[in-house]
């Protein structure tokens, strides 16, 4: 192996040098050497004339980076609360019993580590797990010895894949197990069309007329947010700047939402052909695509449809011979669910953490180094083509009044067929629930845990911005399910993905988490509840971005839509119950002195 | 440009091009409580106790620019509210002991309580489990009373511009470290200026303690803010 400081000085200078790389130069150090340890920190810090901390904060600031070994082999098992519905406690127990260590740690060999990580983007075939990069679907505790039994044999992962889902996913550049899913067509994103003729209707009218189709579609942001598409890029437009840029948000991180990844695996043409015409638009010759670091399997097949659409020359210079020069390349995250959050995701393509920017300025003024820059999700990006050649009006004519078009939603949990479905805006939940075979539901959590959980009285509502927005994940939560633990395990997720920049959401989550747990052990009162409710509301008036703003969501809904169950598990006779515990507290010493204690005396 | 006509709770104000709320308000005898903001630094907006209601939403003051004909809510009973709640949460979270520290009398947080009259936090303490660094030869850093308002960050540079503080690790697991090789370049003067910067206790200079006697203190005998409510 290549000495550390020939690694790390072959890496950086393959960066240039380049500080706002420092994502791509921390993933090829770690790639190479394992792990990103002191010596690699300074190194970097050396070559790249910054300080250590610069370096260091970002290392600990991912989930995927590490400063110490994680083993040759590393598995990253999902811990959603829908991968525990699909009996991930089992097959954790699986790998720990075959590997023969605990989550959260490497083997004294160094060859395998076992880790959690937060939703992965395949809850419709849970329980899953990336190892080394690569996904692992629908495991079985058989699987599990399988893949254990390989690794522990010195196999290269992809060969560990035995089986392999459909569409793309089965071309030499994907060969990944993972299945689409797709449940739904409709005539948005899954309608046909011609590569590339979208462009050349967007570059036959002047960049204002594209942004006014746009407008009157009434395209609203696909993320959740339901920002207007049109007024985002007349902004980005209007704005002075030496250049401007385009961002494609491939970060889906919210627990549930998995559509994006459909998108880039049947749809990466449309959706590179969308980020072109948002160019024309904006008046951008350079996009990037931010895409998630658990969807690493997709970035050889992306590079290559890249490649295609420069050949028919959909991107490049000189586009369909209008003079138009675009392309874009492909930045990689490494696991922080906050960098969905557009200006957060700007500052990790700026190779840094990814904590939100304050506004303003907005991204549209000052966004990447600098520059005006629109970010656009996924699937706002493919609308737009469908919008370029079918025009806003014929857009406009579906939805509701305040959400034109269709929306891909992902729809998992306890459904009989979990997938993705394009539906009209403005879908009721009971129409949904049909569509699925989710009837029996109890609750249904639209938009995510960040959104809002549902129950049977409110399944009339209409899935649109107008009343229940969603970017795109359903889970369904049927009538066995403990309500709490799917909380619970919401609540762990906002803790462990805060970026920690302001009180509110990093303390605020904290406390909330554990005053849940406080009512869930039966030790609490009326009072707790009322307390737990106001306590929401402070965190989310106060916080920075969204996810302080919208993390107390699932304790918050769940008290408005469920508040029985909380009722149920609180004393209501009381204004105080005791949370000490003097049996624990005696415990130890009682031990050591052999004594039995004598707590009906107290 | 002229002045920016905007109001305070019904008060007429005027401020300057490119003020934010929190610096405007100043101007015109308005407190507004901060505790991450510290004037000449890049307001970072971490601590959110100087949020203000403007146009229905609520903002942090000290990031946000006044505009013309703004009309900002800063003293009602929800964000006096929400400000206590903050402030009862740094305390919960870190492990603040008042009277053993030496930045007592000199520390904002401290101040703040007194001011918002917190007799005991709502919340429950975490009792974090949080590490002192004592090896550096200028400075010490207490990071049980570190609040990560990141004015050491914003403030303290090498003479070439490099940051000696920065942030690592997220969510309550954030904390303020250094880069040990710049700290070795820290003169007395850089030292002393990082403990000022630090509105608590968590950043003190070697080999000086209690420099100024208790009772001679910034906050002893007037609370925190009420220089700008005089003026």
């Amino acid at each position: 192996m290549a000495s550390l400081d020939a690694v790390v000085k072959q890496v950086v200078s393959k960066y240039k040098n380049d500080k706002t790389r420092l994502m791509d130069i921390i993933t090829d150090v770690q790639s190479e050497l394992g792990c990103v340890s002191d010596e690699a920190v300074s190194q970097i810090a050396k070559l790249l004339d910054c300080s250590k901390v610069d370096v260091e904060g970002v290392i600990t600031f991912y989930h995927f980076f590490t400063k110490t070994p994680r083993g040759k082999y590393t598995v990253y098992l999902n811990n959603s609360a829908v991968a525990n519905m699909k009996g991930r406690a089992a097959i954790a127990k699986a790998f720990e019993d075959a590997v023969g260590c605990s989550f959260g740690r490497t083997t004294s060999d160094g060859i395998i580590g076992l880790y959690d990580t937060s939703c992965i983007g395949m809850n419709d075939q849970e329980p899953a797990a990336i190892i080394n990069g690569i996904v692992f679907t629908n495991l079985t505790q058989d699987k599990v010895k399988e893949i254990v039994a390989g690794m522990k044999a010195g196999k290269d992962v992809k060969d560990l894949v035995k089986e392999y889902g459909d569409g793309a996913n089965q071309s030499d550049l994907i060969r990944a197990m993972v299945k689409n899913n797709i449940m739904r067509k409709g005539p948005v994103l899954f309608a046909p069309y011609d590569q590339g003729s979208a462009i050349k209707a967007a570059l036959s009218k002047k960049p204002e007329d594209v942004i006014e189709e746009v407008k009157i579609a009434n395209l609203r942001g696909r993320g959740g947010a339901g920002f207007p598409t049109g007024m985002k890029w007349e902004f980005c437009r209007k704005a002075e700047g030496a250049k401007h840029y385009v961002i494609c948000n491939a970060d889906e991180g919210e627990p549930g939402t998995f559509k994006d990844r459909v998108i880039l695996t049947e749809l990466p043409h449309m959706l590179f052909e969308g980020m072109a015409i948002a160019g024309y638009a904006v008046g951008a010759n350079e996009g990037i695509i931010y895409l998630r670091a658990e969807y690493l399997y997709l970035k050889k097949y992306l590079e290559k449809v890249l490649e295609d659409l420069r050949a028919k020359n959909i991107l490049g210079k000189n586009i369909a011979g209008k003079g138009f020069d675009f392309d874009i390349r492909i930045q990689m995250g490494a696991g922080a669910y906050v960098c969905g959050e557009e200006s957060a995701l700007i500052e990790s393509a700026e190779g840094k953490r990814g904590e939100p920017r304050n506004r303003p300025p907005f991204p549209v003024q000052k966004g990447y180094l600098g520059y005006p820059t629109t970010v656009n999700n996924v699937e706002t990006l493919c609308c737009a083509v469908r919008i370029m050649l079918e025009g806003g009006e014929w857009f406009a004519k579906m939805g509701t009044a305040q959400s034109k078009g269709t929306k891909l939603l992902s729809v998992s949990g306890d459904c009989q067929n979990p997938g993705i479905y394009e539906v009209e805006f403005g879908t009721t939940v009971n129409t949904l629930l049909e569509m699925v075979g989710g009837r029996n539901a109890k609750a249904v959590q639209v938009g995510g845990p960040s959104g809002t959980c549902i129950g049977k009285k409110d399944f009339g509502r209409r899935i649109c911005f107008d009343d229940l927005a969603t970017g795109g994940s359903i889970i369904i939560i049927g009538p066995d399910r403990d309500l709490f633990e799917i909380v619970h395990n919401f609540m762990d997720f906002f803790v462990e993905e805060s970026c920690g920049w302001c009180v509110p959401c990093r303390a605020g989550n904290v406390i909330l988490k554990q005053k849940l747990e406080k009512i869930m052990s039966g030790k609490a009162s009326t009072k707790d509840i009322q307390e737990l409710e106001d306590w929401c509301k402070i965190v989310k008036a106060t916080s920075r971005c969204g996810l302080g703003q919208t993390s107390p969501n699932p304790i918050y809904t769940t008290i408005q839509n469920f508040r029985e169950m909380y009722e149920a598990k609180v004393k209501k006779d009381t204004d105080y119950v005791s949370t000490f515990d003097l049996l624990a507290a005696v415990e130890e010493s009682c031990k050591a002195a052999g004594r039995i204690p004598k707590v009906e005396e107290h | 440009m002229s002045t920016i006509n905007f109001t305070i709770d019904g008060k007429s104000c005027k401020a300057k091009p490119g003020q934010t709320i929190v610096e405007a308000a100043k101007d015109n005898g308005i407190y507004i409580p901060t505790l991450c903001h510290f004037e000449g630094l890049k307001p970072a907006g971490t601590c959110r106790i100087c949020t203000v209601k403007v146009g229905g939403r609520n903002m942090a003051a000290c990031t946000t620019p006044v505009t013309e004909g703004m009309v900002v809510e800063n003293k009602t009973a929800d964000l006096e509210d929400y400000r206590k709640a903050i402030i009862e949460m740094l305390f919960v979270e870190g492990n603040h002991m008042c009277p053993t520290c030496e930045k007592s009398g000199n520390c904002e947080l401290q101040a703040l309580g007194y001011r918002y009259l917190m007799m005991a936090p709502r919340f429950p303490f975490l009792f974090p489990k949080r590490t002192l660094d004592a090896s550096l030869p200028k400075i010490v850093i207490e990071r049980n009373r570190c609040v990560q308002c990141l004015r050491c960050v914003r403030g303290v540079t090498t003479a070439d511009g490099k940051r000696i503080f920065g942030v690592v690790n997220r969510g309550g697991h954030v904390e303020i470290t250094v880069d040990k090789d710049l700290t070795a370049t820290m003169t007395d003067e850089m030292a002393q200026k990082a403990m000022d910067l630090c509105p608590v206790g968590a950043i003190l200079k070697k080999e000086v303690g209690f420099a100024i006697p208790i009772g001679k203190r910034k906050f002893d005998s007037k609370p925190i803010g009420s220089e700008i409510e005089k003026a």
